[in-house]
């Protein structure tokens, strides 16, 4: 929270100070509802992240969700903001308790100042060793009495979100009708008792409690059209924009979702969404799809990767183009599957047999989920290859807003190329790109293509010659780098030159860049990039790491037998500079901004 | 599937001939192309309009000996890859070729699906109770008591009986023909390329180098008994009573219990919709409600539902 009293804005929120009937303007408010899964706090934050869109306001957020089907704790953080929002908070300025055990859990998350709101009902024992503002509101029972009895506690959510809207003058209107359109197509009913909570908790005279009163600050509004959504629907929207037709998959936590959508949205392109047998039927499938001329795409996670791997190392053989995602979860096997981890980086790159050169994407943030789906199908369409998305469950799940893309420059609409193929046809020129001729092609020398797994000639007829194998290597692994040297050097977020600068990819790109801010504030010179195309890499990436004197590689796996997390141990190999080091964690949580700035100074100024 | 309009010139076997087999002299494959053949010169199916998926076995070399396009894939993996062709490219006619290994084992599972899914394609599996390409190890159709490589003393694994299996995984056409029976292997071949949705073929096909005599049994000029399956002519004599109704999976499924060396034919034939066919109802009826809108407008629409 920045109190406006206190008027200066700084990035870094104050305790509470302000005086009793105060109006406090917020600029930034993480607030985190902490409960059980069934209790619905995800559909509150969800409605709290859409409204921030709808108010020009930044967001972000961050939920836990258990991995049994139903039931077990559960927490949702939404980080408002009025400027940028980088991350979803390390702590937070209000933390509502639905049960004791959430209570227990999350006080230690709260702010030195933080105002606790707390479920008297649930409640029992507080911590009396703190300066937190304690607030006990009945939400059990005061949402049971609004409802009229039904003694069930269904509804509490929404009796918070009341409670929030009046809590920080949120518009009511907005909320209500984001509530209406949720509740409103399931029945009249239920759409009554979510209103029924909501108006019991906006009447509830929270303000008498506390004696303070808060506003949100609107964000000034930069004109652009706004979209509040998690990253596995962005990255489903970018699929689609990119001419994502067909597709193939088997669920699994924390990818399926992508595949529901896929499912409903692809009839209305004319295209189909195949629910597999298994993983190994699905990128099969997909593969068919690409080899009938389409853009086709599968997706999982993890351990349904390298169940793919042996179809992915065809279709670097063949040079058919597909797109596969992989929502990276907590590793290995089963692991932890609703918990975040970049450990599949080197599964991506390197996990299939033979030399199999990879094209491996990571999106930095929600949007760019959209931005990397449209880019992996040109590029796949471009190069004729598999093309891979590392996201991650932290991106798969949380929410922000972002502006609307612009869909005339990024929709592609795909045409099946059923062009006769003359006499010269040649599938795999030795020096030259990938050239197919999809099923229903006619042939016009009168031979027709087998495209084949064995090593074959530039026709794709299979050859075992010694010299073939090693020119039709090097014109798989020669493409790949041709694509690598089209890819600009990343952007460097702070100073140019200076003393440390962190490298990082994926989800944690807000976090890294909050800890560069703090750096500097502090008088360091610090700067960090955030790499987007993991392989092949931006080329040159040395011409910045030289402007530091240090480099600390910043990620969520494991420092393995030789000290260094998988990104790092590539850049170690790849520019042989003994300059760049690790910052690794396997805890399963997002980075704190607290623990890359502790982390960073203990590995470059070691006590 | 059903059979293209006929184009100016004929296409003839030679046409349709790609590559010279790779297999060893004698092997029951040969045979299994020839009527392969046959049967597209009597349909006359266009070269582009045919597409050949294998997996990996001596079999699944299939595609490079077809001059039509083909797809050389991974072990036990054709039947989902044929399924992506043939979702997404009505107008082919696919095909899918592998044997016992490939089919059966590996890719077993796959097979179960195929089936359930009814996805429109004719597969011919060519069984010879060994890995062949390996040389010589136990294959899931082996009997047992077969000496392999990897069963010096006999295998012990009780064998898959794949009829059971395909009556069981639910293909709309099932049938069984025998490689030296090249008229019945046509007869059975057309009226499962004919038949619309998932038709599935199972052809003893001998291994002369690692599995000899094996399918002699089946084999009048060996000695054997090609008993072929009487289909019911619906003709209201009492000898109707007394043949096969292809439509009942029962009677279906009592065929395949015969003892080895069995019957020969077609065990069950019946039409239910076709994957192929459901999802592009759903495609139609998705796209009649929304009418003509192209994909920026879908996606800005579902954009608006996210402000």
């Amino acid at each position: 929270m920045t109190p406006s009293a206190t008027s200066e804005p700084s990035e870094t929120n104050q305790g509470l100070s302000a005086a009793a009937g105060e109006v406090i303007d917020l600029q930034n408010a993480v607030i985190r509802f902490a409960g059980n899964s069934q209790d619905g706090i995800q559909t509150i934050g969800g409605f709290l992240a859409r409204l921030a869109g709808r108010s020009a306001r930044e967001v972000m957020t961050y939920m836990t969700i258990p991995s049994t089907i139903s039931g077990g704790p559960s927490i949702f953080q939404v980080h408002l903001g009025s400027g940028e929002v980088l991350s979803a908070g390390d702590e937070s300025d209000f933390l509502f308790a639905f049960y004791q055990h959430s209570y227990d859990s999350h006080i230690g998350s709260l702010k030195s100042g933080g105002i606790c709101i707390y479920d008297s009902d649930q409640v029992e024992q507080l911590r009396t060793d703190s300066d937190f503002l304690h607030i006990g509101i009945p939400i059990t029972s005061t949402t049971v009495e609004a409802i009229g009895g039904s003694a069930r506690d269904r509804g509490k959510n929404l009796f918070v979100l009341g409670l929030v809207t009046q809590l920080f003058k949120l518009q009511k209107e907005k909320i209500v009708s984001l509530v209406e359109r949720q509740f409103g197509r399931k029945s009249e009913d239920i759409l009554r008792n979510a209103m029924l909570a909501f108006d019991a908790g906006f009447a509830y005279p929270i303000g008498d409690l506390t004696g303070l009163e808060f506003t949100l600050r609107e964000g000034l509004s930069t004109g652009a059209d706004k979209v509040t959504t998690d990253g596995n629907t962005a990255l489903t929207m970018g699929l689609l924009a990119g001419g994502v037709r067909y597709g193939a998959a088997y669920p699994i936590t924390p990818w399926s979702t992508i595949m529901e959508q896929l499912r409903v949205e692809l009839p209305k392109y004319g295209g189909i969404f195949v629910q597999a047998e298994d993983e190994l039927a699905a990128v099969s499938m997909a593969l068919g799809f690409a080899y009938s001329g389409h853009m086709a795409v599968t997706g999982s996670s993890g351990p349904g990767l390298s169940l793919k791997m042996e179809a992915l190392s065809y279709a670097t053989m063949a040079e058919l183009p597909l797109v596969v995602v992989n929502v990276q979860r907590g590793g290995p096997s089963t692991g932890l599957p609703t918990s975040v981890e970049q450990s599949d980086l080197m599964q991506a790159i390197y996990g299939s047999h033979g030399d199999c050169p990879r094209i491996v994407l990571a999106p930095q943030n929600v949007g760019d989920c959209f931005y990397i789906a449209v880019e992996a199908c040109e590029i796949a369409r471009r190069y004729s290859c598999p093309v891979l998305i590392l996201t991650d469950q932290a991106l798969a799940t949380r929410i922000e807003a972002f502006a609307q893309p612009d869909l005339a420059a990024f929709v592609h609409e795909p045409v099946l190329d059923q062009e006769t193929r003359g006499e010269d046809f040649l599938p795999y020129p030795l020096n030259g790109p990938t050239r197919h001729a999809p099923p229903g092609t006619v042939m016009g020398g009168g031979k027709y293509p087998v495209v084949t797994g064995l090593e074959h000639d530039e026709w794709g007829h299979p050859s075992g010659s010694p010299e073939m194998h090693s020119r039709m290597t090097a014109r798989r692994r020669e493409k790949i780098k041709e694509f690598g040297r089209t890819l600009p050097l990343p952007e460097v977020y702070g100073d140019a030159e200076g003393e440390v600068l962190l490298v990082g990819w994926g989800s944690s790109r807000g976090p890294i860049r909050e800890a560069v801010m703090r750096m500097r504030e502090q008088g360091k010179k610090a700067a960090a990039i955030h790499l987007r195309h993991l392989s092949p890499m931006p080329g040159a990436l040395d011409t910045l790491f030289e402007n530091y004197e240090d480099v600390v590689v910043v990620e969520m796996n494991d420092e393995g037998l030789y000290g260094y997390g998988q990104l790092a141990t590539l850049l170690r190999a790849r520019y042989c500079d003994p300059k760049i080091r690790s910052v690794c964690k396997t805890d399963g949580l997002n980075f704190k901004i607290r623990e890359i700035l502790e982390r960073v100074e203990s590995l470059i100024h070691p006590a | 599937m059903s059979a293209t309009a006929e184009p100016v010139k004929p296409i003839t076997k030679k046409d349709l001939t790609a590559d010279h087999p790779t297999w060893c002299p004698g092997c029951g494959d040969f045979a299994v192309l020839a009527a392969f053949f046959k049967v597209l010169e009597k349909l006359q199916i266009p070269h582009e309009k045919i597409c050949t998926i294998a997996g990996i076995g001596c079999s699944s070399r299939f595609p490079y000996f077809v001059n039509g396009h083909g797809v050389h894939f991974i072990h036990g993996r054709s039947l989902p890859f044929a399924t992506g062709v043939s979702l997404s490219r009505p107008d082919l006619h696919v095909f899918a070729f592998g044997g016992d290994g490939d089919g059966y084992s590996i890719g077993g599972n796959h097979l179960d699906h195929a089936a359930r899914k009814n996805v429109n394609l004719t597969y011919i599996v060519m069984d010879n109770f060994v890995y062949g390409l390996t040389k010589k190890q136990t294959s899931p159709t082996s009997p047992k008591g077969f000496k392999s490589k990897t069963d010096p003393t006999g295998a012990i694994d009780q064998p898959i009986n794949p009829m059971k299996k395909l009556v069981y995984g639910g293909a709309g056409f099932v049938a069984r023909t025998h490689a030296v029976q090249v008229k019945h292997m046509m007869a059975v071949f057309e009226r499962a390329i004919l038949h619309p949705g998932f038709s599935v073929v199972e052809v003893l096909s001998e291994c002369v180098v690692f599995y000899p005599g094996i399918f002699d049994d089946g084999n009048p000029r060996k000695g054997g008994e090609f008993d072929v399956i009487e289909e019911k002519k619906w003709d209201n004599t009492p000898e109707d009573l007394e043949r096969h109704d292809v439509t009942d999976e029962n009677a279906a499924y009592q065929l395949a219990t015969l003892q080895y060396p069995g019957k020969f034919g077609v065990f069950y034939e019946a039409d239910r919709p076709t994957k192929n066919q459901l999802e592009q109802q759903w495609i139609d009826s998705t796209r009649e409600k929304q009418g003509e809108v192209s994909a920026a407008d879908l996606l800005a629409s579902r954009f608006a539902t996210m402000k």
